[in-house]
Order: structure tokens, then C-alpha cells, then sequence
């Protein structure tokens, strides 16, 4: 298992190389990346069924080196149930941006693809990592890529949201620098397991502290209020595909680094003030949403909105909350990268994703309105579909918790995301047809292999539905994991180093 | 450790934090410099005592070393921070280029915001 869990890190990184090599030969440079993908994707769900079934986590410690000073790599059950997830869904994006580009609105093919490869490696360490420094260089992996991919056609918009964009999120990396060394000074380690045992010995004061500053950190990279506002204006102005990554992937790594780090370290007493930031992010990206006029902004606010109820699973700090949060990551993000997927397919069929401009779509494209439909329900939290029961879950959590001001707010919340997909669904699907587009439209393979793509996503998002009950309860498990003092620590510490194989 | 390098840290982070509420992009790119320059100051004292170099052998003992750690760490970051750097001046360059200018523009929201205000009466 030790080749494996870092197949998920070195394939797709090895596949950006020979794409960078590669750049000439647009089939083969293609080829790669989805294999490298598909590669780490693969290891991801091998990850999976050997942690869910053998119920012990396999830990690498790189070049052998003991825990305090070495790099750990821990696949326990929180890590895999989010890497395949997160894998797959890069995957199914990277196959869309192959019909996709193409076209005018499609990214540059040289670049996106190796950069792309790029991310995913910061993902999956990200995800994996077991020290609180290589987290940060994964998010700085995550980030340069992220960076270059936005902005890499350097149209007028995306230098100016760019700008915005990377010197917020370059401020949230420096301040994770400054975290690093209060984290350094206090305890003398940065490593999760010792931090886990060293931390909560900590005086209260030093204790909050450093708990603050991190949800600040994390917070930024999340989105959540009121640290959001690069995320709307930046996603739209990229091309589809990178928007559908970054909407699906990052924020929600932000939030796994946050659920992670603050329940091991026992941050309980933050949990009232996570709770009120989380219902102002659910309101805001909601009303946010439902002011604007454009497929791609409305779904940007909604990233916002729904980091809010994962902030309210975690702040609760309870087993069923944490639960709530951890299924609530999984089911967020496909749905979300799905949505954008879709609104590439709308773009791609009317020229335009503005909701004014556009009209008529159910009529001329039945199966486009159908892969609309499902996530949208989904988002909007409607059975039998993984958003019903993400929301059950943490609200449920909440009532349990008597947080009743948080669920009235989740469930407001919740109201309005359903109005503002009606709105996509009456501007976009329903109406007089609007006129067709005069630009370049995609051949009839390339719509074929992104309608393919986004229906494939569109049946992992059904199969998450279909399978939730086991998911939840794997959730639970993570949660009761998470929520017991020293089961991490035990996991890292005793584990004999690469011996797991 | 020493009030040096503590002062050296609190007067990078407030140079710094001043120049990246500028609003030219030139001014906050400096900024951002002079930060990751204190970030990384302040992970070096975390590491403790200065000491000898961190060699092991015969007649040193880990008690005479600097903490390597924060030093590899430093090292780390300090590579991350020139990349960015260099990326952030691509950047500018870039709008230069666009606009002719080195100033941060207004965001979407803000500029509806503006409108919709000085079109009522």
C-alpha cells in the first residue's frame, strides 16, 4: 500500500512532465495527463477499500525518518473517503477540457493540462499530509498552479481578479508562514500527532491563539466570511473547466485542512465563534447568489454559501456534527464541480452564460436541462439526492446541539439556494430560445466527449446518493475518530514506518 | 533569540503590512517581500539559541548545534516566496501592459455598486 498511496502524489505529477515534454504532440501530451489522473484517481479508491475493509491506516514515513523530523504521509479513513472523491473529479474535469479547448472559451491545452497534474499532486498531499509545514508547501503547490491557470491567458479581467486573488491568497500563505513559527515556538514541532498531544497542554491563552490564527488561514483559503470576496470575482473570468476545479477542490481543501487541524488540537472553545461565522457566510453567499445575473457568479456565491454549513458541522463540535460536515464535503464537491461543468455546456450552446441573454435550452438541449437538474436539486439540499441528507445531517447535529439560532439561519439559507437555481433554471432552460451563437462552436465529437464527461460526473454524484448510507456512516466513524483525543497520535506514532506494504 | 531579531521582525511585518494596502501593485509586491522576509525571521527564532553549524561528529554534541529544523524549514519557504515573487511581477507587468498603469481596479461588485448610485436622483 505504501507504492500506492504515493502513486496518488507522484503519478499525476510524472504525467505534468511529460505533458511540459510532450507539448508538441497534443494527443499524446493528452493522453498522459488523463493517465496520470486515472493513475492517481485508481490508487486513490485502492486507498479507500483497503482502509475501509483492513480498518488501519497506512502511514509512510518518507525516507524513513522518525515522525519529528521526517515528512509523514497518513492515508487514515478521513483521508480516504475525501482523496478518491477529489481525484475522480479532476479526472472527469480534465476529459471535459479535452473537447473542450478547442473552442473560445476552452483554456490553453499546453498549459492547463500539466498544471492541472500539478494541482492534483498538491491535493493529494494536501489531503495525506501529516505535518503542519508540508501542508503548507502542498497549499503553495495547490496555489502557484491555481495562479498560473487563472490568469495564464492573460485577458483583462483575469489579470485584475488575479491580482486580487493571488494577493489574498499569498497573504493567507504568509500568515500561515507567521502560524508555523508561533506553532514552532510553542510546542517544537510541527508535526499533527505530537501537536495533537502537545497543543491542548498548552496555557489557554497560547491555546486559542494559535486555534484563531489558523482558522484565520484556513478561513481565507476557504472563503468564508468575511475573507470571501476574491472567490466570486475571480472564478467567473476563468475558463470553465479551471472555475469548475477551483470551485470543487479548493475551498473544500481549506475547510478539510481546518476540520482536521482543529479538532485534533481540541479547539472546542472556538466553536461559538465558528458557528456565528458560519451563518454569516450561509446568508451572504446566498443573498450574494441571488443578486446576480450571470450561470457562472450565481454558482461562485453558492461555493461561499455552502462553506458555511461545513463551518456550522465543525463548530458544533460535536461527533454528529463533525459527521455532518466530513459526509457534507464529500457530496459538495462533485455537485459543485458538476454545476460549472453544465455551465460550460451552456456557454458552449448559447455563447454566453449571462441568464438575460439566454433562454429556450430545455427545448433544444433535453439532456443538458437534465444534467442541470440533478446537481442543482442536490445543491438545493431536495430528497432522495446527498444534498438532502448532508443537510439533514448537520442540521439534525445542530438541533441536537439546541444551536437553534444556526439551524433557522441553515434553513433560511437553504430556501434561498433552492430560489436562486430556479432562477438559472427559468433564465437559462425555460423562455423563448434565445438566438443561437455566432461564434465557433465545438465539433460534434468534442460536445460529445463533454456531454460524456459531465454525465459521467453527474452519475458519481448519483452514486453518492445511492450510497449514502454507508458514506454517512463511514463519516460517522471519521467523526468519532476526530472527536476522541489521541486516536491520530496513536495512528502516526506507533505505526512502524513503511512497513505496512 | 534575541530583541534584535525581534525588532527586525516587527518592523518588517509593519513596513510590510503598510505597503500592501497601497494601492499600486509595485508597493504591494514590496510588501509582500518585506513579510515573507519576517515570516521567515520569525520561524528562525522559533528555532531557538543560534549555535554552531548543525554537523554531526565526534567532538560536537546536538546541545552545541542551531535546531536545524527551522532552518530547513526557512529554506523552504524562502524558495516558495521568491517564485511568488517573481510571479507577482509577471503579473503587474502583465496589466501594465493592459491598462498602462500599476494600479489595483476596482472589483465587479464595487463598480455595480458605484453605478446603480449615481444613476438614482
Amino acid at each position: 500500500m505504501t507504492l500506492v498511496l504515493s502513486l496518488t502524489i507522484l503519478a499525476p505529477l510524472i504525467a505534468a512532465a511529460i505533458g511540459i515534454a510532450l507539448h508538441d504532440h497534443p494527443r499524446l501530451r493528452d493522453t498522459a495527463t488523463l493517465a496520470g489522473l486515472g493513475i492517481a484517481a485508481a490508487a486513490a479508491f485502492m486507498l479507500l477499500f483497503d482502509v475501509a475493509s483492513n480498518k488501519v491506516a497506512v502511514v509512510v514515513r518518507a525516507g524513513d525518518w522518525s515522525p519529528e523530523l521526517g515528512i509523514v504521509l497518513v492515508a487514515d479513513l478521513f483521508a480516504v473517503l475525501v482523496l478518491p472523491v477529489a481525484l475522480s473529479i479532476i479526472f472527469a474535469v480534465e476529459l471535459f477540457a479535452i473537447g473542450q479547448r478547442r473552442t473560445a472559451w476552452g483554456a490553453n491545452p499546453e498549459l492547463a493540462g500539466p498544471l492541472l497534474g500539478v494541482l492534483t499532486a498538491g491535493v493529494s498531499l494536501a489531503i495525506l499530509t501529516g505535518d503542519l509545514f508540508t501542508l503548507f508547501v502542498s497549499f503553495e503547490l495547490i496555489l502557484v498552479s491555481s495562479y498560473v491557470l487563472l490568469t495564464h491567458q492573460g485577458q483583462r479581467d483575469q489579470v485584475r481578479s488575479g491580482m486580487t486573488y493571488v494577493v489574498m491568497n499569498l497573504l493567507a500563505s504568509t500568515l500561515f508562514l507567521f502560524g508555523l513559527a508561533y506553532v514552532y515556538a510553542a510546542t517544537g514541532t510541527v508535526n499533527l500527532a505530537l501537536l495533537a498531544e502537545r497543543i491542548p497542554e498548552l496555557d489557554s491563552g497560547a491555546r486559542l491563539g494559535i486555534g484563531a490564527w489558523f482558522f484565520v488561514v484556513f478561513g481565507t483559503k476557504a472563503a468564508m466570511f468575511p475573507l470571501f470576496s476574491w472567490l466570486p470575482d475571480s472564478y467567473p473570468t476563468a475558463p470553465t473547466t479551471i472555475t469548475a476545479v477551483f470551485a470543487g477542490l479548493l475551498t473544500k481543501i481549506g475547510i478539510y485542512a481546518m476540520i482536521r487541524f482543529h479538532t485534533l488540537t481540541g479547539m472546542d472553545d472556538l466553536g461559538p465563534a465558528m458557528l456565528i461565522i458560519a451563518g454569516v457566510t450561509m446568508v451572504v453567499g446566498a443573498f450574494g447568489a441571488l443578486a446576480q445575473t450571470d450561470v457562472k457568479r450565481i454558482l461562485s456565491f453558492h461555493v461561499i454559501s455552502q462553506i458555511g454549513y461545513m463551518l456550522m458541522g465543525l463548530g458544533l463540535f460535536s461527533v454528529a456534527g463533525t459527521a455532518g460536515a466530513v459526509f457534507f464535503l464529500i457530496h459538495h464537491m462533485p455537485v459543485k464541480t458538476v454545476l460549472f461543468l453544465v455551465g460550460g455546456l451552456i456557454e458552449n450552446h448559447q455563447g454566453t452564460s449571462d441568464l438575460d441573454r439566454s433562454g429556450g435550452l430545455a427545448v433544444r438541449r433535453p439532456l443538458i436541462a437534465a444534467l442541470f437538474a440533478i446537481p442543482a436539486l442536490s445543491l438545493a439540499g431536495l430528497p432522495p439526492f446527498s444534498g438532502f441528507i448532508a443537510k439533514f445531517g448537520v442540521i439534525s447535529a445542530g438541533i441536537e446541539a439546541n444551536a437553534v439560532p444556526i439551524v433557522a439561519v441553515a434553513l433560511t439559507a437553504g430556501a434561498l439556494t433552492l430560489l436562486s437555481m430556479t432562477k438559472i433554471w427559468l433564465g437559462v432552460f425555460w423562455g423563448e430560445p434565445a438566438e443561437p451563437p455566432a461564434a465557433e462552436r465545438p465539433t460534434r465529437a468534442n460536445q460529445r466527449i463533454m456531454t460524456g464527461a459531465t454525465g459521467l460526473a453527474v452519475a458519481g454524484t448519483l452514486a453518492i446518493s445511492l450510497f449514502a448510507g454507508t458514506l454517512f456512516d463511514l463519516a460517522t466513524t471519521v467523526a468519532e475518530d476526530l472527536q476522541t483525543p489521541g486516536t491520530y497520535s496513536s495512528v502516526v506514532l506507533d505505526a512502524q514506518g513503511g512497513a505496512q506494504s | 533569540m534575541s530583541i534584535a531579531l525581534l525588532l527586525a521582525v516587527g518592523t518588517l511585518t509593519s513596513v510590510g503590512l503598510y505597503l500592501i494596502t497601497a494601492r499600486s501593485l509595485s508597493r504591494i509586491i514590496l510588501g509582500f517581500a518585506l513579510l515573507g522576509h519576517a515570516a521567515v525571521l520569525s520561524l528562525l527564532t522559533a528555532g531557538g539559541p543560534a549555535g554552531k553549524a548543525p554537523f554531526a561528529s565526534a567532538d560536537q554534541t546536538s546541545a552545541d548545534f542551531a535546531n536545524p529544523l527551522p532552518q530547513a524549514l526557512a529554506l523552504t519557504a524562502i524558495v516558495i516566496g521568491f517564485g511568488l515573487t517573481l510571479f507577482l511581477l509577471a503579473l503587474a507587468r502583465r496589466q501594465n501592459l493592459i491598462t498602462g498603469d500599476d494600479l489595483v481596479e476596482d472589483d465587479l461588485e464595487d463598480r455595480r455598486i458605484a453605478a446603480e448610485e449615481s444613476s438614482e436622483p
